[in-house]
């Protein structure tokens, strides 16, 4: 990219430029210049800080052009000239008939996207008349038991013209099973069905603990569903491997960005070993990663996803198909960075995250409500976190090149220091024994937690400032923002429905189809199709996935991953 | 010289978000107390007999998914079932002023939410513990 020889003109005169700039060291405006991950950063980028950009292959190596290998730049070669990212935003709660109105004004709004919180029983693959689910119905999410929640959410929602992202991993399967059937019935075919599903249960035992089953059948799920979709759901993404959540429960950049294509790889690994072919599987699969506050950390940390992404197909999983080689992620703004104190700030911070993620080369993006570190968003909040994404889109003027920061000497550095980073945490990971060993022997969750503890003591050493937290205080500040609550009723109408629909359906299909599920399961049969069984007879949630723990067992964390630090 | 403070750390209901609780466990035991982290999906049975077992000072708990007023109450009533209604509760997570309000009147000892440093926790089970050791003392 550049000459030995101008590089080695440069390093003179920065010799030169150094010794003024020590002139003006002695004072400093911050105790310490570092990203949000606790790396130092330097002073000055120029391009003798980019290690080999004076070979004449770093530019097609590291660089290159958007839409082409090794996309670091971009997945598009026109990017969001064509069409702007998806402004998916996530939402769900109380009852099904709830969720169903919060789309529809979605959709109203100019939203493009619908995105399916669930709640905890349902995640945890229990219905709403357990008693483990007392308290938390409705509470984080919308409720799903059986086949007739998902057709009251969907309702008047033609699927053939909306994508819809379910947030779900465990019981993934199961509530895909029933959308599908809600499809089914609005007759609308299933290569016309987009969307995503997370269906990453990896971050779970690493990071967000929403798990049912130990891992072998919980991947098995996986790889059967990506099976039946590869065939018969084309257009749908069948997981969205996921670094937020490891991100949210504390890693650093570098860590998101390696467990999560850690994870990816665990995956694919997988899958091929089932039998699939790469280049059928691949081009479905997608990520999802967090924006957090460090602007150019964050922006490097998806251009280096994309570039080690693309090599690892190519080279190590063989891929042909251009296709596979391509990372294309969703992104949400970092819910961990907002604060409770002085909430409004909340907006501010969410707008520059999701910036972030923009200049990254996001596909699509979810802002975070000024109100989530105190419920879940009012209607007012949700709109101004959607109008947010609008005015990134529509006034800054930053969509009207792509990857604008592609060729900046810090971008680029920071980049290449990304990547030898998770490239480091690769080979440490193998050593260990792989992706599944790292999680019982709580490697992962120990480093999570270090760096968790780390960042908190940062805060409490004011060695790092959170505006209204540890300086730019308000003494006895009064909350003015509205906060959304839960009606205590909905718990109760809930369990009641479910009730009802389980009296009410034909109960011996359900016996029928779920014994049908219970062989499949013991067997090497695809679960998935024996799910869309039990779905079309309303089987509820709780019901499969009982099902499934009595011959699979259910997962504990081991004393290793519990152990603080 | 004093007698270690014990505290039971656990996560109650369903809600995995376990961030919060291993850093105030981190600091807790940095600051010289023992720390028994029971984990996720603990029933309130399970809490209270772990904390009887255990013999601790307090027991904390971390809720984020919005179950804090039927978790809370609940622990509260098998306490006092079990008869360990001298040792401290508190919690912490994503829970509005009037709940917090509520809870402390229905005798959780202190509510953190998102913000506090750790020094705050560990300065209120000190003094907590102390006022705890006095009283019985008097009676």
């Amino acid at each position: 990219m550049f000459t030995k020889n101008f590089i080695e003109k440069l390093k003179d005169r920065l010799a030169n430029w150094n010794k003024t700039a020590e002139k003006y060291r002695g004072k400093k405006s911050m105790p310490r210049f570092f990203t949000v991950s606790g790396d130092d950063i330097d002073e000055l980028y120029t391009p003798d800080s980019i290690k080999g950009a004076d070979t004449e292959n770093y530019f097609d190596e590291h660089i290159g052009l958007p839409g082409e290998y090794p996309y670091t730049r971009g997945v598009h070669h026109t990017l969001y000239r064509t069409k702007l990212w998806t402004m998916r935003q996530f939402a769900g709660m109380g009852t099904p008939i709830q969720t169903n109105e919060r789309f529809k004004y979605i959709l109203k709004q100019g939203g493009t996207g619908l995105s399916t919180a669930f709640d905890l029983p349902t995640l945890m693959g229990y219905d709403s008349d357990h008693v483990r689910s007392l308290g938390e119905v409705g509470k984080c999410g919308v409720a799903v038991d059986t086949l007739a929640d998902m057709e009251i959410i969907y309702g008047g929602i033609d699927l053939a013209k909306v994508s819809t992202s379910m947030t779900i991993n465990s019981p993934a399967s199961v509530v895909l099973a029933m959308y599908l059937v809600v499809a089914e019935k609005q007759g609308v075919p299933f290569d016309q069905i987009r969307g995503t599903l997370q269906n990453d249960i990896l971050k779970e035992y690493i990071a967000q603990k929403e798990f049912i089953f130990p891992p072998k059948p919980s991947i098995r799920l996986i790889t059967d569903m990506m099976d039946y979709c590869t065939k018969n759901v084309p257009q749908f993404n069948t997981i969205s491997i996921s670094g937020y959540h490891i991100r949210e429960a504390g890693a650093t950049a570098a860590q998101e960005l390696a467990f999560t294509l850690a994870d990816g790889f665990c995956y694919i690994e997988s899958a091929i070993e089932a039998g699939q072919d790469v280049d059928e599987f691949a081009p479905r699969l997608s990520f999802f990663f967090n924006a957090h506050s460090d602007f150019f950390e964050e922006i490097a940390k998806y251009r280096a996803a994309r570039r080690i992404y693309a090599k690892r197909m190519k080279n190590k999983y063989k891929a042909k198909n251009p296709k596979s080689w391509l990372l294309r992620f969703h992104t949400q703004t970092a819910g961990c960075s907002l604060t409770a104190q002085q909430p409004e700030n909340n907006i501010v911070r969410t707008a520059i995250q999701a910036l972030s993620g923009v200049l990254g080369g996001t596909q699509s993006l979810h802002t975070n409500s000024m109100d989530e570190t105190l419920a879940l968003p009012s209607e007012k909040a949700a709109l101004i976190a959607l109008r947010t994404q609008q005015v990134i889109a529509h006034e800054t003027g930053v969509a009207n090149t792509v990857d604008p920061l592609g060729g900046s000497y810090f971008v680029e550095a920071l980049t290449d220091k990304m990547e030898a980073e998770a490239e480091q945490y690769f080979d440490e990971i193998e050593q260990r024994g792989g992706v599944l060993q790292c999680i019982e022997d709580g490697f992962f969750q120990k480093e999570l937690a270090k760096s968790a503890y780390r960042y908190q003591m940062e805060l409490e050493k004011k060695d790092r400032i959170v505006v209204g937290v540890n300086d730019f205080v308000m003494e006895d500040e009064k909350i003015d923002i509205p906060v959304l609550k839960i009606d205590k009723n909905i718990e109760k109408e809930q369990v009641d429905f479910c009730k009802k629909i389980k009296a009410d359906r034909d109960n011996g299909k359900v016996q029928q189809t779920l014994e049908h599920l219970r062989e499949v399961a013991k067997g090497d049969g695809n679960t998935f199709e024996a799910m869309m069984e039990c779905a079309r007879a309303y089987v509820s949630v709780g019901e499969m996935c009982d099902v499934l723990r009595e011959e699979w067992g259910e997962y504990t964390e081991t004393q290793a991953a519990m152990s603080a630090s | 010289m004093d007698k270690k403070i014990r505290v039971l750390l656990a996560k109650p209901g369903l809600d995995g978000h376990d961030r919060g609780i291993k850093v105030i466990a981190a600091a807790l035991r940095d600051a010289g107390m023992e720390v028994i982290y029971t984990g996720l999906r603990q029933t309130p049975e399970m809490i209270v007999d772990a904390a009887v077992q255990e013999d601790v000072d307090a027991i904390g708990v971390s809720i984020l998914s919005g179950a804090h007023m039927t978790l809370f109450p609940a622990i509260l009533d098998v306490m006092k079932a079990k008869d360990a209604s001298d040792m401290i509760l508190f919690g912490g997570g994503i829970i509005p002023d009037d709940d917090k309000a509520e809870l402390e009147k229905l005798g959780v000892a202190k509510v953190f939410t998102p913000g506090a440093p750790t020094e705050e926790a560990i300065n209120f089970l000190k003094k907590a513990v102390a006022q705890k050791g006095s009283d019985e003392k008097i009676m």
